[in-house]
């Protein structure tokens, strides 16, 4: 019982951090139907910026703050310089540009920065560990559980209540009838990726939180589990992206600490299969978006 | 007088197909005027044309002596100018003030939006009553209200309505039609597109007749209903 209490505060916090990956995703699809690849290389971006901090000797609390703020940066500069030109193009076009993105950020990486894998300092802190309610729970841990929290409170509260918050969610469900309104389609697409880089970035310092390193192809895994994840959820759909992640996260972990040991080479595909059993169950994902379900009817 | 909207040899194609060929009309301030035609006529092509929604493959229109042509939508609504589109197209998944909201997107005078609710729910206290229901839980007239409501947040000088009384019940088309005659009385111009002649000739001044995406026949309401033209452009002459 206490070693899946245990495990089920490590599903927390790895689902936790793909739940921010995938809504990232998933608030950038909603508006303009483009998964955006590159997202992962924000990740990197905002680990790089840690890096450069922890050698530079920059306190951790400050540190943060600008990694976050780097990958927020790099969203809006990204939309800008590859997406914007590319809008009225097909979905084909724009997905193809965000696989090109990362791929040249990727090179970027490995040439200005290092090829190899970056040693990034942690303040001691984060790998103690605490007891919580007679469990044992690093702080990274418990740390990635409480900003999920923060953040999806935040997220939740900014569509709900702001402004442009509901006029993101509007854009979604009509992108033409919100320009009627006066809404402008710059402002809300650049909006989403701002908001896409926030998590992105906050993802990042928990991702590297764990690890304690960043290489140019850090991005890579987590986005891809993260877009898994928001499939799962139901592509498109903030809530399904929420409950993608997490149920992802409890599948990969639960599946590390209790398949025996013989069956854990097989653990990567048994956790696909459980997606895809998922998926068969329910073809649009566990909550899928609003607009899928108008378009059905 | 200037007219308040005018549009000179418009032109709209999808492709290779011309949906609208060259028309040319305009509208007074304080008018309601009725696009009228088949479907497939144009009608709605022109008032996407006009917010920008269809690209303008020639032609001008002029709002309010500007030229809008080929105006990005988003900039019409500040500007006096908003669509209420065919099908309602309200937001399903927010609530029915949130929409009424962002009908306001473009105001940023405080005293003007407080103005703009006070009317809306006064023309529609149902909207008031359900205001925190998803706009999406809504009955077809309802949803229309609130679309109209939602487009006139923005303090309009000229409303187009794309097809307000499609698929709704007799009694709610009544509603909706009272609501064009309550609206003319209090001073918004209202260009219309509508599948029931019968009841916009009722409410209209003006009106023009579409076919196959030119204009046949301009005048008053008392004229069409009278002309020739009128039965052609329904029953598909040429």
């Amino acid at each position: 019982m206490e070693l899946f209490l245990q495990q089920t505060a490590n599903a927390l916090a790895l689902g936790g951090t793909y739940a921010l990956l995938a809504l990232g995703l998933a608030v950038v699809f909603s508006i303009m139907g483009l998964i955006n690849f590159a997202h992962g290389e924000l990740m990197t971006i905002a680990g790089y910026v840690l890096m450069y901090c922890g050698i530079a000797s920059v306190p951790f609390v400050i540190a943060v703050p600008l990694a976050i703020t780097a990958s927020v940066l790099a969203a809006v500069a990204m939309e800008r310089i590859a997406f914007r030109p590319v809008r009225s193009g097909s979905g084909a076009t724009m997905l193809v540009t965000s696989f090109a993105v990362a791929m040249i950020l990727q090179v970027l990486f490995q040439n200005l920065i290092s090829a190899r894998s970056q040693p990034v300092l942690l303040p001691a802190l984060l790998s103690d560990s605490v007891r919580v309610f007679g469990l044992v729970i690093g702080v990274n841990k418990l740390a990635a559980i409480a900003s999920t929290i923060v953040m999806l409170v935040f997220l939740d509260w900014f569509m709900k209540h702001q402004k442009t918050g509901v006029a993101m969610r509007a854009a979604a469900e009509d992108f033409a009838v919100a320009r009627l309104m006066g809404i402008r389609a710059n402002t809300v697409i650049a909006g989403a990726f701002a908001l896409s880089g926030l998590l992105a970035g906050v993802a990042a310092v928990l991702w590297v939180s764990q690890r304690a390193s960043v290489d140019p192809l850090m991005g890579f895994m987590p986005v891809l589990k993260a877009f898994i994840a928001a499939i799962l959820g139901g592509l498109g759909s903030l809530r399904g992206a929420v409950a993608g992640g997490f149920l992802l996260g409890f599948i990969e972990i639960y599946l590390a600490a209790f398949l025996p040991p013989e069956m854990q080479e097989f653990r990567d595909p048994i956790g696909l299969g459980i997606v895809v059993l998922v998926l068969l169950i329910r073809p649009n994902g566990l909550i899928p978006s609003a607009t899928l379900k108008a378009e059905k009817v | 007088m200037a007219p308040l909207l005018s549009a000179q040899g418009l032109q709209v194609r999808y492709g290779a197909v011309e949906a609208v060929r060259g028309v040319s009309f305009e509208i007074q301030q304080g008018e309601i005027v009725a696009l009228l035609g088949a479907n497939g006529a144009g009608k709605s092509s022109i008032l996407k044309a006009i917010v920008g929604l269809v690209p303008t493959a020639s032609g001008q229109v002029m709002f309010d002596g500007r030229d809008i042509t080929g105006a990005a939508p988003e900039g019409l609504a500040p500007a006096g100018l908003t669509l209420s589109p065919e099908g309602r197209r309200v937001f399903g998944t927010l609530s029915v003030s949130d929409n009424l909201r962002m009908g306001a997107f473009g105001l940023t005078d405080k005293d003007e939006i407080a103005e703009a609710w006070e009317r809306v729910y006064d023309l529609f206290p149902i909207l008031k009553e359900r205001k925190d229901q998803y706009a999406g839980t809504l009955s077809g007239g309802q949803q229309q209200m609130l679309a109209v409501g939602r487009a006139l947040m923005s303090n309009p000088r000229l409303l187009l309505l794309d097809e307000p009384s499609l698929g709704l019940a007799p009694l709610v088309m009544d509603q909706i039609f009272e609501l064009i005659a309550k609206l003319r009385d209090q001073g918004v111009t209202l260009l219309v597109v509508e599948q029931n002649v019968a009841k916009t000739l009722q409410v209209a001044d003006r009106g023009y007749i579409l076919v196959s995406g030119k204009i046949v026949e301009a005048g008053n309401t008392s004229e069409l209903t009278q002309s020739s033209s009128m039965q052609d452009a329904y029953l598909g002459a040429n």
